[in-house]
């Protein structure tokens, strides 16, 4: 009787042993997550270890981002944009393909250049090594970094010199990609559709204002923004452009971007000089 | 001399003999093994008011349903009662290796006249998809995985022109798709492990290359739910489950 009480639940330990896996589908737990304990980040000779981490990110970062790395920390409610969550494994700032994990890199730069117009301030006060940690801890928290490896970073040519020529071409692909849908003619984020727009969880979300004198979120240099529509912001509106715009369109895009922001610019001067005149969005396409 | 010639060429002959054997073997295999299930999905009752889409926000949009208005096709009923858009697949009773192999059909999924078409796709996982766009407008397609399932979401522009999207899923789900541009653009990606099918217009079905069994076969409606019905295949036979739901 009693081998027999001990086979029966021998037999119902591994039924629930391989009904497991299913777990993940809900939210993870803590014990899933521990698991993954010895997750490393490497960023140029940097070796960032998740368990070096953990302080730092129970100090500055639970508030917000949760114990669970869930984005559902105690001031989850009052904050907007929401924190990220951890676990999905997506995220906006990346220099790999849509669809793909950032490199170590992206969420090392992430972290000390924080997200304008948001509450993840810039934690440039930390050491690399300490960065390098919260790499290593942040990723911790998503099952996909043990499946799964970064994209292959986009190539991004060097930048070539500004010319009225590019800046008129930069025109031509503002119109064709039709990026005004939602940023607006004159970048002001009024397009027809920018009122509808919601994230990959349903909240309402802004596309990007350029006349407001604000930083984009995934950074303000000429590579950021080429970055930016390029990749794509994995989990808000902003589609990737990469199969649909040419590495060198690209920069001419970078540049007419830049006419249209409201801080001084050579390409603004350049384009005030051209006269250039915003796209029509009742033309018909390829006429704008 | 002769006689050499001959004996140079019989192991040819012999391999040629066996080649055309086997393959015509493995083609009667087939033929009479699998078989197939077949049915009707029917709305009993009234088929609910479809809105129209207001697409006045993009005049290209609005104008190629100038004389043809766009409805919601949340629910699509033909004639008789058929439901188009309803996913039929094999959700117990598979043998492993049916459920893994994945077909080399390739689906797709267009963006015409600022609608989903087909508004439900169905799918094998692994099986390779295009997402293609015939229209003279932007638009951004956005599938909304659950990226715990081991499907990633991913979101990629389509201007005018743009060259196909082609895309695989690794895991079973039902994804829904948006455009954020045409926010009235929404369709669903059914990731299915095994033999599927989608209802016609008329809300016929047929699933092929069903291996001889017994399964349960489950129908998915975006708006009216699952239902599940136990069906048996017998050796290049043909099995029926016809399905009816009720209105919401």
């Amino acid at each position: 009787m009693r081998t027999r009480l001990r086979r029966w639940s021998l037999v119902l330990s591994a039924a629930a042993l391989l009904s497991f896996p299913l777990a993940s589908w809900a939210q993870l737990t803590m014990y899933d997550i521990d698991k993954r304990i010895d997750m490393e980040s490497h960023v140029g000779n940097i070796t960032g270890h998740a368990k070096d981490g953990k302080a730092d990110y129970r100090r500055y970062c639970v508030v917000c981002h949760g114990p669970l790395g869930d984005g559902n920390g105690e001031s989850f409610p009052w904050v907007d944009p929401k924190p990220r969550d951890f676990q999905l494994g997506v995220f906006k700032c990346r220099s790999t393909p849509t669809g793909t994990l950032p490199t170590d890199e992206d969420l090392f730069d992430t972290i000390a250049r924080g997200l304008d117009r948001s509450n993840m301030p810039q934690w440039s006060t930390f050491t690399k090594q300490q960065r390098a940690d919260l790499v290593a801890w942040v990723k911790h928290f998503s099952p996909r970094w043990a499946t799964e490896k970064p994209g292959t970073p986009i190539q991004i040519p060097p930048e070539p010199e500004v010319t009225a020529d590019r800046i008129r071409a930069g025109r031509d692909v503002f119109a064709r990609v039709q990026c005004w849908k939602c940023h607006g003619v004159l970048g002001q984020a009024n397009g027809p559709s920018a009122a509808t727009l919601t994230d990959d969880l349903g909240r309402p979300i802004a596309a990007f204002n350029f006349t407001e004198g604000a930083r984009p979120k995934c950074g303000d240099t000429d590579r950021d923004i080429y970055r930016i529509f390029m990749t794509g912001l994995d989990g808000t509106p902003m589609p990737s452009y990469a199969d649909n715009i040419k590495p060198d369109e690209a920069w001419d895009l970078v540049f007419y971007l830049r006419t249209l922001m409201s801080q001084h610019s050579k390409e603004k001067e350049m384009a005030k000089q051209l006269n250039l005149k915003p796209v029509d969005p009742n033309a018909p396409a390829g006429q704008q | 001399m002769h006689r050499y010639k001959f004996a140079n060429l019989l192991p040819a002959v012999v391999l040629v003999c066996f080649a055309a054997l086997i393959v015509s073997r493995n083609i009667s295999v087939s033929a009479a093994g699998e078989g197939k299930i077949t049915g009707t999905v029917k709305l009993d009752g009234t088929a609910p008011h479809m809105k129209g889409i207001d697409m006045s926000k993009d005049p290209y949009c609005s104008k190629a349903h100038a004389s043809d208005p766009a409805h919601l096709e949340t629910v699509v009923v033909g004639s008789g009662g058929g439901l188009e858009n309803v996913v039929l697949y094999i959700s117990e009773g598979l043998p492993a290796s049916a459920a893994s192999e994945a077909p080399t059909t390739v689906p797709v999924f267009d963006q015409k006249n600022c609608v989903y078409t087909p508004h439900v796709l169905a799918m094998d996982v692994n099986q390779k998809f295009k997402v293609v766009t015939s229209d003279q407008t932007t638009h951004n397609i956005h599938p909304l995985p659950n990226p715990m399932t081991g499907n990633i979401p991913w979101n990629q522009s389509q201007p005018p022109g743009a060259a196909p999207v082609e895309k695989f899923w690794k895991a079973a789900e039902v994804i829904p798709v948006q455009c954020n541009i045409h926010p009235w653009m929404h369709g669903w990606f059914v990731v299915v492990k095994g033999p599927y099918a989608s209802t016609d217009g008329s809300g016929n079905y047929t699933i092929d290359n069903v291996p001889p069994g017994s399964y349960t076969v489950t129908a998915w409606q975006e708006d009216l739910g699952t239902q599940t019905q136990k069906v048996t295949v017998a050796a290049g036979g043909a099995g029926t489950a016809n399905f009816t739901y009720k209105p919401k």
